[in-house]
């Protein structure tokens, strides 16, 4: 029996940092593989792409992929899939613009139609999956041709621009310098805030002695980030209103998976359906909830994206849906369900836009731009999944 | 097989086993999880190709080098592993020739394939049409049917891991009978079991592996049962069940007249009528044959059955019909589930995410969570059940199959249950792993917790239970005392003629 103990503590403990490892270390392969794309079109550039003016326009470009992809990852973290997410958010765009231009709505309740249309069909979509059992990719694969077929007919097949200053600032304003910095210090502040915390709730709960230093320690790199990504949009415009609509959602994704019953019971349905629903979770509830979510962040990303074109098209957000659950994946989500981070789904889609925005300024023809992601989304996950199966 | 040795990162799993199979001989291998008894077999079988493990393979006397399971199955070795590996959207005759169809370019030719299926199973006595779909089988059946598919490679050596775990009583008999034929025409048996009445009733010869290496091999007739327990976990044991002395309270939980519906067929009853009570501090267990209701007498009291039920419940004497799982859990009912992989666990989440899972909202927070609240409330139970591992940050399908099972019971003793049942506790976990499991059960009902017991191990039920009720056809069919409850009245009660 004592031997027993023995070798299976020894197998447990190198089990262990393996998994633990496994988790950090793909973050830190993924920024590192950021790093190097990054660097590669700088130099390739003639040391354009790391400039303000490019970093800034990056971070615009992305912010429709990344919030659809954090309302994509929590639904894929459930188990399920999205394919509809680029038409509904060509619709609720259309919806949008329509209002403002033809039907003559104020700004406010153009907004809130765009959202409302968004969830209503998010809720239509986790209707028909959760409660009626079709099955999700069924669903959003039909949900992906209709309201394709919704935005044509509501648009007539024409492109409806808008002309509404204070809308298109949606996407296309910066937050001057002053409210920047501003932004900085409450961030820096939080930040702070949560490490003294996190320090006390040691002691609180009785596990040891506080370590407010080593904490405090370990703030530093975030507060870093912070003030270097605000310095580097106030060296251009300031941060773009698109940008800062991402890192909210970003925050607010990051605390629903990880810090609410919400998020872990997103987890546990994903991970084993049986498990959760006999442990009381009402797995329908929440995939419902889930999709009402995503199509919300859908809502909020066709205003920016229409603000930003100034009009509202037929075929916009065609392949959105691609984009979003490409950046999922490329951010360690797994398809099956239960695996998954927000800060994955950020990363990918920041990884998704440098391709995008480095392959253009390089002048690299559309076609080649495509096979060229396509490649790199296989290759992505090929390698995730010999990493896998080694450790 | 002499002198295996097979490493896994950090592990010595085989550790110079040597393992000789006489033809037409029952041999039995026998050790607790983890004692290398699989990991042995899929050396054998060539899962774990040449170069991957030291030692060396010999069948009729020739040294073998195998390099995947084909080599191992055209040397004569057949394999039934613990998951049935069947499709079963096929037929019978499709899966016993799955991978070498009678065929001419390509095209199969089907009247011979159910013609040599049909008479495999014949050769078996086994009533089956080999046009049926697998799906439609009961599991025994299926169980047998992989028998058929092994014999149609000319197997010489039959390896069968846990093939009684999910079968009937009758069912087991099929199988031994067919089994006993098979030894009579020569056939080698290498038969991996915990259950050890099986054991001694089949084996020639039974060795006992633990931690990697050979204790012994001893002739069937030269040792007993307790020996062998006793060589398996290195230590004597006395009576694996613990004394119980259980103080019996007010009624916990009153049922009154269950009925379930088939989710296929609306008008089939899978439960007629089922009543009991269970007090604080009792132990009840339900007996019965698969098939007998006792899941689906489960499930509808937790309101987890997807087919109609009916049925009062009230716990501690309030009426309180619940409908859902979580009801059932804010009511105080707890159900540690059949099937740990499929129904308990998230496997590649953590003991921490498993654990609070199911009183989640009591633990950590209603709306948002609380990690230290749960690290701290998780480490309950991993002390007081003594589950093996780092931390409560370990991914729970790195823990063997006892402190997983472990780690259900304590995700719900979190609950804080007035009720708790329990599902199959102790299906295909270690006899240390058992016992533990037993005395915790045992504990539970002396700290005034009503517990429910379902067990298709008989010993199991006699042995923990102050009351026993036996279910035949959904039905309740007998109802003894510690006292009164012998095997014989049971089985007869569970068989459905007193």
């Amino acid at each position: 029996m004592i031997g027993r103990e023995r070798v299976s503590k020894k197998y447990m403990s190198v089990e262990e940092k393996t998994k633990i490892n496994a988790t950090a270390l793909r973050a830190y392969i993924m920024i590192a593989v950021l790093g190097l794309i990054w660097l590669y079109f700088h130099w390739a550039t003639n040391y354009v792409f790391m400039m303000p003016r490019n970093l800034s326009n990056l971070m615009t470009q992305m912010s429709v992929t990344g919030i659809i992809a954090i309302g994509m990852l929590m639904v894929i973290v459930s188990g399920n899939i999205d394919l509809s997410v680029g038409s509904v958010l060509g619709f609720a765009g259309g919806i949008a613009a329509y209002g403002m231009t033809v039907l003559e709505f104020g700004l406010p309740a153009a907004i809130v139609a765009a959202m409302v249309v968004g969830v209503v069909i998010g809720l239509f979509h986790g209707t028909l999956t959760a409660y009626l059992n079709i099955p999700a990719f069924i669903v959003t694969l039909g949900g992906l041709l209709a309201w394709r077929g919704a935005v044509k007919w509501l648009l007539g097949g024409n492109t409806i621009p808008v002309s509404d200053e204070t809308f298109k600032a949606i996407g296309n304003a910066n937050l001057p310098a002053v409210f920047g910095w501003a932004l900085a210090v409450v961030a820096a502040a939080f930040v702070l805030f949560m490490a003294y915390r996190k320090a006390r709730s040691v002691k609180d709960y009785g596990l040891g002695e506080a370590n407010y230093t080593a904490e405090l320690l370990k703030a530093i790199i975030p507060i870093g980030g912070i003030v270097a990504f605000i310095g580097v949009m106030n060296a251009y415009q300031g941060v773009p209103v698109p940008v800062l609509i991402l890192l909210a959602v970003a925050l607010v994704g990051g605390f629903l998976t990880n810090s609410t019953v919400f998020g872990r019971y997103l987890y546990a349905i994903g991970g084993n359906a049986d498990a959760a629903r006999l442990s009381g979770i009402n797995n329908k509830r929440n995939i419902l909830k889930v999709y009402a979510l995503l199509g919300a962040l859908t809502g909020v990303a066709s205003l920016i994206f229409t603000a930003r074109v100034g009009s509202a098209a037929p075929d916009a957000g065609v392949l959105k849906e691609l984009d979003a659950i490409a950046a999922c994946v490329i951010g360690g989500a797994s398809l099956m369900g239960g695996r998954g981070t927000v800060f994955g789904a950020c990363l990918g889609a920041l990884i998704m836009a440098s391709l995008d925005n480095g392959m253009s300024l390089l002048n690299v023809r559309d076609f080649m731009q495509d096979i060229i992601k396509g490649s790199i989304l296989i290759a992505a996950v090929g390698l995730d999944m010999m990493g896998r199966k080694h450790s | 097989m002499r002198n295996i040795v097979k490493e896994f990162p950090g592990v010595r799993a085989l550790d110079g086993v040597s393992f000789t199979l006489e033809a037409g001989e029952f041999h039995s291998l026998v050790g607790e999880n983890g004692a290398g008894k699989s990991t042995l077999m899929k050396v054998l079988s060539g899962v774990y190709p040449e170069g991957t493990f030291e030692g060396e393979i010999l069948v009729d006397d020739t040294v073998r080098h195998f390099s995947g399971i084909r080599d191992s199955e055209a040397a004569g070795i057949a394999i039934i592993f613990q998951e049935l590996s069947l499709v079963k959207e096929l037929t019978v005759g499709e899966n016993i020739f799955l991978g070498k169809e009678p065929s001419r370019f390509g095209v199969i030719n089907w009247s011979e394939l159910y013609h040599r299926a049909s008479k495999l199973l014949q050769d078996l006595h086994l009533p089956i049409d080999p046009r049926t779909p697998v799906g439609n089988l009961g599991i025994g059946q299926q169980q047998l049917v992989e028998i058929a598919k092994a014999l149609s490679q000319d197997a010489k050596i039959l390896v069968l891991d846990e093939p009684t775990a999910a079968l009937t009583e009758s069912e087991v008999e099929t199988l031994f009978t067919i089994l006993k034929n098979l030894i009579a025409k020569r056939v080698g048996m290498i038969y991996i079991s915990h259950k050890l009445d099986e054991v001694f009733a089949m084996s020639d010869r039974i060795t006992v592996l633990r931690d990697g290496r050979t204790v012994s091999t001893h002739a069937a007739n030269a040792i007993t049962k307790d020996g062998v327990i006793a060589e398996m976990v290195g230590r004597e044991v006395g009576d694996i069940f613990p004394e119980t002395k259980h103080e019996l309270g007010d009624a916990a939980l009153s049922l009154r007249g269950l009925t379930a519906y088939s989710p296929d067929d609306p008008h089939k009853k899978v439960v007629d009528n089922v009543s009991f009570d269970v007090r604080k501090g009792e132990v009840l267990g339900i007996a019965g044959l698969m098939g007998a209701g006792r899941s689906e007498l489960l499930m509808s009291v937790f309101g987890a059955w997807p087919g109609k039920f009916t049925r009062e419940i009230s716990v501690e004497g309030r009426i309180v019909n619940f409908t859902s799982p979580a009801e059932a859990i804010a009511n105080g009912v707890g159900f540690v589930t059949e099937d740990r992989k499929r129904f308990g666990l998230l496997l590649e989440q953590t003991i921490l995410d498993n654990m609070t899972l199911a009183g989640l909202r009591s633990i950590s927070g209603r709306i948002i969570t609380n990690r230290t609240r749960e690290t701290i409330a998780a480490k309950g139970p991993m002390i007081s059940l003594r589950i093996k591992a780092n931390s409560t940050m370990t991914v729970a399908n790195t823990l063997s199959g006892g402190n997983q099972q472990k780690v259900v019971l304590g995700k719900w003793l979190l609950t804080n249950p007035k009720v708790l049942f329990l599902d199959e506790p102790t299906r295909g976990i270690d006899v240390g792993a058992k016992q533990e499991i037993y005395a915790e059960i045992n504990k539970l009902a002396q700290e005034g917790l009503a517990i429910v017991l379902v067990s298709s191990e008989l010993p199991e039920v006699l042995g923990l239970s102050d009351r026993v009720i036996v279910l035949h056809e959904g039905k309740i069919t007998g109802e003894f005392t510690r006292a009164e409850a012998t095997p014989e009245k049971v089985m007869a009660a569970a068989t459905g003629g007193i």
